[in-house]
């Protein structure tokens, strides 16, 4: 057969093009199908959450209310008193911010940037109606001498960028000084790198009683029999398909003061009745009702891999002379850890983006990151820096993500 | 798990204080949801139990907590239950249908870049809640969604769809594709082919990932925050505010229902589940 002739299909088509042909329609196919969830995510999810970046990093509110300045600043190099040109832009930026009544929004961020801005800004919003045409500068340095220094010209200059990282460096308590440089805040308010130590801490702790807590009982859980093993499973699975809001409320009512577990400590005389240790509203509520509503998180990924470990692997460990320890650490563990994995950083992944139960039962002490990016969404407003603290917290998890995504693969995620 | 006779002692006692401590972790489990339920039939007002109950006495005991639920006057659960329903209602129907063409698509192995897309599909599933709260929540504010129950119902859409791909695609993993080319040789057009032989055969992995995605939408609380006004409250956000504010045993009454409700989808999950198993050949 010479390589011109090539094996036809009923119609006449190569062969390897018909096939071809095929394979494409059915890639064509396979991919419509998943073509709506996709679109939907990416228009209702993924773009969202990428619009997060571009507002965390947004900072033309003061680069939109200056227009004229900023452009008359271009050519100052910011050494010395700036040139009359910028004074009189500003003292026109400023007329029209005064007159809308839109000053204060100014004046607070000019603030944020250099203490003491508001109250020259006011004064100067009550004395420039009186200003005369032409020779800006000295009419401005006349209210108020703090024009004079270089500084607060200086301030202006830095909002000038339309972006700015500020947020992410206030994130881990930093912000470039007066000089420009990166610097850290007063030791006593670096409040939000406390947060994130917390909140690595309890999800790392978190795990780890899950840990301990779930291998014996899934080992349990795997080598009863199956009627037995069935009913135990329920143990598991009913807290897992129950509310988490009833959860943490049962634990709000027994770890209450005059609760059941107090109740038991006071029983078994391990402290006096009047003496009773608060266990909610600190650390120790979020360490407690965390570690149970996670667990179960924790034994079905062990359970559905402990399965598949066959006893006699045991038993011949043990009649080649191993002692039940060895034959245990040597043999059964290292087999488990695949599951180990999936379950470890699924609680992780988990306990790290926690937010309802250490809003309700962790107090001022107990509280994570979450609550924080919560906080600043509802009740300062300042979405900005929730964005930003909120793509510092999704970096670390899709980190941990992709590593789940290594070691166990998501398609091998199992439920129940 | 009866010993053998020649175990050695000290092997012996290990082996029931391994017993102990799973003991120990299932009540740890379990016990905490046992509180709620007398503590919801209580006729004081206090949540801890008072001496009447813990002498069983029937005057201590009274059903006024779940009728204040009910009939109460200025309770908000009648209005809760029914929103929490019709959108968990909606975002399951979403997340089926969504959910199950996607995992058929994602089980063909034409399937062009399936790890990235798979990843993608979970990723709500991964992704914090407070995070997936704070982006969805910018999305619906500019498209005018935020406070209708249309906008919750979508969300609850995003966070339940990955559990109906992972379930429906686990079920398809066991699926044997020649029984549909029968079918299609066989004449029948490809919808046909689909309701008459794929679905009834993947529908337990279906129902499953729909009743997870109900779980899912029922018991949300963050997301809904976010979105929620005040007609659109649901029972989670009900239960949330009130735990901030006071716990009262009529909290504890609807604690009580929605336990009762877990139980009865636990049910129909496990019995769901020995169904798949038995359809997809898998023997214990």
């Amino acid at each position: 057969m010479s390589s011109e002739q090539k094996i036809l299909s009923t119609d006449g088509i190569p062969l390897e093009e018909s096939l071809k042909q095929a394979e494409k329609k059915n890639k064509i196919k396979a991919f419509l199908l998943v073509t709506p969830l996709l679109l939907f995510l990416i228009i209702t999810y993924i773009i969202p959450i990428a619009d997060m970046f571009s507002r965390s990093i947004d900072d033309k509110m003061v680069t939109n209310m200056l227009p004229k300045t900023y452009k008359a600043m271009e050519q100052w190099d910011g050494k010395e008193l700036p040139p009359e040109e910028v004074f009189k832009a500003f003292y026109l930026d400023y007329k029209i911010l005064v007159e809308n009544k839109t000053a204060g929004k100014l004046q607070t961020q000019l603030n944020y940037e250099k203490n003491g801005f508001k109250s020259v800004l006011k004064k100067l919003a009550r004395k420039q109606k009186k200003f005369e045409e032409g020779n800006y500068k000295e009419q401005i340095m006349k209210v108020h001498k703090r024009w004079r220094n270089v500084d607060y010209w200086r301030a202006i200059k830095r909002r000038a960028p339309a972006y700015t990282y500020s947020k992410y460096l206030k994130g881990v308590d930093m912000y470039s000084n007066e000089d420009g440089k990166i610097v850290q805040v007063a030791e006593d308010r670096r409040i939000h790198r406390i947060l994130w130590s917390r909140t690595l801490e309890v999800a790392f702790f978190v795990t780890l009683f899950c840990f301990l807590m779930a291998y014996p009982i899934a080992h349990l859980l795997a080598t009863l029999p199956m009627k037995y093993s069935n009913l135990l499973m329920i143990c598991v699975l009913l807290p897992f398909w129950t509310s988490l809001l009833v959860r943490t409320a049962s634990w709000m009512i027994l770890l209450q003061q005059q609760g059941l577990v107090n109740d038991f400590f006071v029983w078994i005389g391990l402290v006096t009745d009047d003496n009773r240790p608060e266990m909610m509203y600190n650390k120790t509520g979020t360490y407690v009702a965390m570690t149970q509503i996670l667990l179960p998180f924790m034994v079905l990924p062990l359970y559905s891999v402990m399965k598949t470990i066959s006893p006699s692997l045991m038993r011949a460990g043990k009649s080649l002379g191993a002692t039940p320890g060895v034959a245990f650490f040597k043999i059964y563990f290292p087999l488990t850890i695949p599951g180990i994995g999936a379950g470890c950083l699924l609680v992780f992944i988990l306990a790290i983006g926690y937010y309802i139960t250490p809003a309700l039962v962790g107090g001022a002490s107990g509280t994570l990151i979450s609550n924080q990016i919560a906080y600043h969404m509802k009740s300062t407003l300042d979405w900005s820096f929730a964005s930003a603290m909120g793509l510092m917290l999704l970096t670390g998890v899709l980190v941990i993500y992709w590593i789940y995504n290594k070691l166990v693969g998501v398609d091998n995620i199992k439920l129940g | 798990m009866a010993l053998p006779k020649y175990t050695e002692p000290h092997y012996r006692i290990w082996h029931y204080f391994y017993l102990f401590v799973c003991a120990c972790v299932f009540f740890f489990l379990i016990a905490p949801l046992f509180v709620i339920f007398p503590l919801s039939f209580n006729a004081e007002e206090f949540l801890v139990f008072t001496d009447g109950m813990k002498r069983l006495d029937p005057d201590a005991f009274s059903t006024r907590w779940y009728k204040d639920m009910v009939y109460g006057t200025k309770n908000p659960w009648g209005l809760a239950a029914k929103n929490s329903f019709i959108i968990a209602i909606f975002a399951t129907i979403g997340s089926i249908i969504l959910g199950t063409l996607a995992a058929l698509g994602l089980s063909s192995r034409h399937m062009p870049y399936k790890g990235l897309i798979m990843a993608t599909l979970i990723s709500p599933m991964i992704v914090p809640l407070i995070i997936s709260g704070v982006a969805i929540f910018f999305f619906m504010a500019k498209v005018g969604l935020a406070a209708t129950h249309l906008g919750i119902i979508l969300a609850h859409i995003i966070l339940g769809t990955p559990f109906v791909v992972i379930t429906v695609t686990a079920t398809l993993s066991g699926f044997d594709h020649s029984i549909t080319r029968a079918a299609s040789s066989l004449g029948s057009n490809p919808f046909n082919t689909f309701m008459k032989i794929t679905l009834p055969l993947i529908l337990p992995g279906v129902i499953s990932g729909g009743l997870f995605a109900f779980v899912t939408s029922f018991d949300e609380v963050v997301v809904v925050l976010f979105l929620a006004g005040l007609d659109n409250t649901t029972i989670p956000v009900q239960m949330w505010t009130g735990l901030r504010e006071q716990l009262s045993p009529t909290i504890l009454a609807v604690a009580t229902c929605l336990i009762v409700l877990s139980i009865l989808i636990l049910v129909t999950a496990e019995l769901l589940r020995r169904r798949s198993e038995r359809l997809r050949g898998i023997n214990r």
